[in-house]
């Protein structure tokens, strides 16, 4: 099985220590991992913000990038659902290449989501993982409602030796990150985003994870703001984790 | 409102004595939403509303093992309708005037409002009863009607409490829930005797002595009234019958009392036939009121000699409509059948309330149904107006509770990308947001331009940042929002993209 990492550009930026942890983990589990240098971005950012041509070169190097491989693993549930679910329809805009649909419907189902991956294509709920803290899991939008990741990530989560899982009220509601909207709206995107931290102030967790660095972004950025001692950590990292947080 | 030059005829002499407010000159959402945000008393009432109709919801949906099965039959029965609009409208009609009903045709708000003040003049009433009606609402029917010296009762308890208040609508099913039970009562006292009988002595905020109050006053409206007033939730275009679903009875008042009977539709409320009724009264009342069956389901197929109303008027409403119906994207939102569910599950809903949404349709569905209605597919929009695709968060909780499967972020982006279009054509420059996306979009089309970038943030994040961490960029900046309430963790000194290359994959090199 070939497999290719999706690092996604904010992570790629923002977050290495997640693609360090995603290579390690994968490596860990006897599987090797590549990471195809002409990657760069999904288009998300662009096609939700209205710039959708914009994304049909975007489209076209990130079939011509992961062209060939069994499957790609990404540590982002949001850009896995672009990638699965916008990506055949920016294959139909004007200008695009007439055989991208074609080649996006080669590539784009075999874009998986990391817990995704884990449980369905390795079959593997233990990673192997040793995390002795109280966590809560913060379930990501898109990777709820578009992908359907279900309770895959809070499963691998249970298997974590010495992890203590601690339950989010109203978990399934949206933080407020929105992409753009973080910025466009950014009061409301605020508002929504300091009632998820009261949420996670109040579940007692030491440490907040999710799929989506992107969401841990905003969380985070508002626990920092507070100086609260609460860490956001992408799941990967845990999974990744042998020992205590560093 | 001056009449024009050499108008001899009646000029209206308005006989309520206050305007009915609009939502003209709602500021675009961001600084809506600012306003209402910081309105403590607002977030608390919603909050407490929104939460407990969702949780009901939730239960009553989850006893439908074929729930599933339903909202598809009803976003296909809804297609359906779309497919063959013109045909099925010509059958209502014909089906309507054989049954002794008058069917009026209006392209516009105008022409409608001006069917209903006609038709309420000619039968010699100086006021109508109202049953609660968005179509009415989108038309701004009551202003209409005052300008021509007629009043108008809203009879819904909700609608009533917002126009006793002087106040907006702020959701489709329940226009006052921004409103606690206190203030209502404050409304009460301050505002029925105005318009007629007068709050009970001593009203407490105890809802059925609240309830008593409302009915009392109402009942001499209903009992006076010669004409009425509607909308509709169905009509079935096989038998002309007209469908009115609601809780209270005030409707079922109105539908029966009053001499002339006069209801606004909106073309799209049609379903082809009367079997078709059964998935929208299932789908309807579960996901509006959290109810297995409304508690009042009027039917009426054109007039009944000596029982109800013996005049009655459908205006068949367009206003928009059938440029929504262009919009291959778009039209999906002609299925809504206005139960709510969308904006009680909305996050950002919850915040801001309704009125920051500048329009009768707030919430979700106000989001994708406004634009399309004020032309977005034809010529630019105004700021509010364009302000509105963008304000969501994509979440998609909408979608997953819509029952007519209207796939409202979907439809958020498709116009989100209309109103970049009209903004790229009315800038002879590019916007400082397009240059922003187009350089990054740049960037992106290269991996070595991406490293470079990286490269170049990794030095900035050096320079702005403090122990990992920027609180604050120079200047005003598009992202300066981000920095109000949050912090942003500095780029990494070396990208992911750079360490797989220099350590080999973590396989070799220098770690």
């Amino acid at each position: 099985m070939r497999v290719a990492l999706f690092i996604t550009c904010y992570n790629d930026l923002l977050f290495p220590e997640v693609g360090r942890a995603m290579v390690i983990l994968i490596r860990r589990l006897g599987h090797d991992v590549d990471f195809p240098a002409a990657q760069t971005c999904c288009g998300q950012m662009h096609f939700n913000s209205g710039y959708q041509d914009a994304c049909v070169p975007l489209v076209e190097s990130f079939v011509e990038a992961f062209a060939g491989y069994d499957v790609v693993v990404t540590p982002s549930g949001s850009c896995a659902s672009m990638v699965r679910h916008h990506h055949p329809l920016v294959a139909e805009l004007a200008g695009a290449a007439p055989d991208l649909a074609d080649r996006v419907g080669e590539v784009s189902p075999r874009v998986l989501e990391l817990s995704e991956f884990l449980v369905d294509t390795l079959g593997v709920t233990d990673v192997g993982a040793r995390f002795p803290h109280t966590v809560a899991f913060h379930p990501t939008c898109h990777a709820t409602r578009l992908l359907g990741v279900g309770d895959r990530p809070t499963r691998l989560l249970g298997a974590v030796a010495g992890l203590t899982l601690v339950d989010l009220p109203r978990s399934a509601s949206c933080c407020g990150f929105g992409g753009t909207f973080a910025v466009k709206n950014a009061d409301t995107s605020v508002a929504m985003g300091l009632d998820k931290v009261d949420d996670v102030l109040g579940s007692g967790a030491e440490v907040l994870t999710a799929g989506d660095t992107s969401c841990l972004m905003h969380i985070g950025g508002l626990l920092s703001r507070r100086r609260s001692p609460v860490r956001v950590m992408h799941l990967a990292e845990i999974l990744a984790s042998t020992g205590s947080v560093s | 409102m001056t009449a024009p030059a050499g108008d001899t005829g009646r000029r209206p002499r308005p006989s309520h004595p206050d305007a009915e407010p609009t939502f003209a000159g709602t500021p675009p959402f961001p600084e809506a939403a600012r306003t209402a945000l910081a309105d403590a008393q607002l977030r608390t009432n919603l909050g407490r509303a929104t939460s407990t109709i969702r949780d009901k919801r939730t239960r009553v949906v989850a006893e439908r093992a074929d729930w599933e099965a339903l909202r598809m039959a009803g976003a296909a029965i809804k297609d359906e309708v779309m497919r063959d609009l013109p045909a099925l409208l010509e059958q209502l009609e014909t089906a309507v005037t054989a049954a002794g009903g008058t069917v009026h045709w209006a392209r516009d708000a105008t022409e409608a409002n001006a069917i209903v003040a006609r038709i309420t003049h000619d039968a010699g009433a100086t006021e109508v009863v109202k049953v609660k009606s968005m179509a009415t609402q989108e038309i701004e029917l009551n202003e209409a009607l005052r300008l021509e010296g007629i009043d108008v009762w809203e009879t819904d308890l909700a609608e009533m409490i917002v126009q006793l208040g002087h106040d907006l609508p702020s959701h489709i099913l329940v226009p006052a829930i921004h409103r606690n039970r206190t203030e209502i009562r404050d409304i009460f006292i301050d505002e029925m005797g105005r318009v007629g009988r007068p709050a009970p002595a001593g009203l407490t905020d105890d809802p059925p002595e609240l309830a008593e109050a409302a009915r009392l006053h109402l009942r001499e409206k209903f009992l006076r009234a010669r004409v009425a007033v509607s909308g509709v939730n169905f009509a079935v275009a096989e038998t002309g019958t007209v469908v009115v679903v609601e809780s209270e009875g005030n409707g079922r008042m109105c539908l029966t009392l009053p001499e002339v009977l006069i209801t606004v539709m909106g073309i799209e409320k049609l379903v082809p036939t009367w079997r078709d009724l059964e998935v929208f009264l299932q789908l309807l009342p579960r996901s509006a009121t959290a109810e297995r069956m409304n508690p009042y389901t009027s039917m009426w197929t054109g007039v009944t000699p000596g029982d109800g109303p013996q005049a009655f008027h459908l205006v068949l409403l367009d206003n928009g409509r059938t440029d929504v119906l262009s919009d291959a994207t778009g039209r999906q939102a002609l299925r809504c059948i206005r139960c709510s569910a969308c904006l009680n599950v909305c996050p950002v809903y919850e915040r801001t309330g309704g009125q920051a949404y500048g329009s009768v349709y707030p919430g979700p569905i106000g989001a994708i149904l406004t634009p399309q209605l004020r032309g977005i597919a034809r010529h630019p929009v105004d700021k509010q107006t364009a302000s509105l695709p963008f304000a969501s968060s994509l979440c998609g909780a909408c979608f997953d509770v819509c029952p007519v499967r209207i796939d409202i972020p979907e439809i958020l982006v498709h116009l989100r990308a209309q109103v970049v279009r009209q903004s790229e054509a009315s800038h002879r420059l590019p916007t400082g947001e397009g240059l922003g996306m187009g350089a990054m979009a740049w960037t992106l089309r290269s991996p070595r331009r991406l490293g470079l970038a990286e490269r170049l943030a990794g030095l900035g994040g050096r320079v702005v940042g403090r122990r990992g961490r920027i609180r604050r960029l120079p200047g005003p900046g598009p992202i300066a929002g981000w920095f109000r309430a949050r912090d942003l963790k500095t780029p990494a000194r070396e990208s992911f993209r750079a360490w797989w290359r220099r350590t080999d994959g973590g396989r070799g090199g220098p770690r």
